[in-house]
């Protein structure tokens, strides 16, 4: 007989003191060739920014190796000192900000290959149980097209939340827990 | 490639999105129904943690300043398996609570309690090979909040666990036992079924209490098991 899993709870207003290192908000260096700065704002169902908001972001290097036993692909290199994760707590303005690199394509359901993604895991006072998104890239708008997750959310509108767009040399990416342009989630 | 996914068996068990009671849902929750996404490699995997990532005095928050901190001192421990009662080896456990007055190390806190002076409210552990953890701690004290009026936070401590997969990320809360404020903390009452909101409760256990020094409580913690059955990724 199996065991039903421990009930999630919020991580309330004060998570700062207890989630802090060893992760970071910069998973490469900013100067590192092909790093790449993610930037957003968490809004609520008011439009208001969320200033109390954790996000964690999980992804594979640029070649699309995952940095954890389970990834069986040999063939592909691990990046020395690169993890793959982090974590940013949202400021007084609901901004959040990571500098990583594009990851490489992954596979995914039924041997098709994923469009690059990164897993991000949102978590904030109010908010029960983390909310699970994914940012895709604008510049591989074919991948996209034929990405088996992206393909399951059928509302074009609501795909568009989960791509990035440029600006001012970074790529935005904003969230909206709630309301006419809220981001598509997923239940892991 | 052949991957194993996890069970979802956590939807029955976590609470809503959209609990009314505990007002900063309101306008928090999201409205459109949450799209099923299959696990691929990129959920099965997660951040793994080594001993280079916790100091050796990181669980025991009664030794982080020159002085011990006000309060009872504690003992929480407790195991933490997957859904088929395997351990969960070597995975980060992070953990905040207020201090023995009901207050946070924080600024947003406005609670007038005092702060201690020899008390930051934070530590981490890794599990070992069977899945046990251990902190040494002070009990944390109930505060209010400005959810409903004359609104109590019941007392608690916060623990946030990885496992072994983006899939099994779990942060939760550790109740203690018998805690008079739970019939009016909507966090707590937010888990719908009784059975699962005893999960969130510690048990008091003197088998492990260090006699003439410490309490114990035990919180045992389970992270979903995997699917029986391979699925074609």
């Amino acid at each position: 007989m199996s065991l039903s899993p421990t009930p999630s709870q919020t991580v309330g207003p004060f998570f700062h003191i207890g989630l802090p290192a060893p992760a970071t908000t910069e998973l490469v260096s900013p100067d590192h060739a092909g790093a790449v700065r993610i930037v957003g704002v968490v809004f609520d169902g008011n439009g208001e920014p969320v200033s109390d908001a954790l996000l964690e972001i999980w992804q594979a290097n640029s070649a699309g190796r995952y940095s954890h036993p389970e990834d069986p692909r040999d063939e592909i290199p691990r990046e020395h000192g690169f993890k793959g994760f982090g974590r940013c707590a949202t400021d007084a303005e609901g901004r959040f900000e990571f500098v990583t690199v594009k990851p490489g394509p992954v596979p995914g359901p039924d041997s098709r290959m994923q469009a690059p993604h990164i897993d991000v895991s949102v978590f904030a006072r109010g908010l029960l149980k983390r909310l699970v998104t994914r940012v895709y890239f604008p510049d591989e708008a074919k991948a996209n097209d034929a990405d088996p997750v992206l393909s399951m959310i059928r509302d074009p509108e609501v795909r568009a939340t989960l791509v990035a767009r440029e600006e001012d040399g970074a790529l935005r990416f904003d969230i909206h827990l709630q309301g006419e342009r809220e981001t598509a989630f997923f239940s892991v | 490639m052949s991957l194993i996914g996890y069970r979802r068996d956590d939807a029955e068990v976590d609470p809503p999105y959209l609990y009314p009671d505990y007002v900063a849902t309101r306008t928090r929750a999201p409205k459109r129904p949450l799209v099923p996404l299959p696990h691929t490699l990129s959920e099965i995997t997660g951040p793994v943690y080594g001993h280079e990532d916790v100091g050796e005095l990181d669980h025991d928050l009664t030794r982080q300043h020159d002085g011990e901190p006000a309060g009872e001192r504690m003992i929480l421990h407790g195991r933490v398996v997957d859904g088929d009662k395997r351990p969960v080896r070597n995975t980060l456990i992070e953990l905040w609570q207020a201090n023995s007055a009901g207050r946070y190390r924080h600024e947003v806190d406005a609670h007038p309690a005092p702060l201690d002076p020899n008390f930051s409210g934070a530590g981490r552990c890794l599990t070992d090979d069977e899945g046990h953890y251990r902190f040494i701690t002070v009990k944390p004290g109930a505060y209010p909040w400005r959810n409903h009026p004359n609104a109590w936070r019941a007392a608690h401590i916060h623990l946030s666990l990885f496992g072994t997969a983006f899939a099994t990320r779990l942060v939760t809360q550790m109740y203690f036992p018998g805690d008079p404020l739970f019939f009016q903390d909507p966090i707590f009452l937010a888990v719908r079924e009784e059975r699962h909101r005893r999960r969130l409760i510690s048990e008091f256990d003197l088998d492990n209490t260090v006699p003439e020094w410490a309490l114990a409580y035990r919180f045992d913690i389970v992270l979903r098991g995997r699917e029986a059955t391979p699925m074609e990724a």
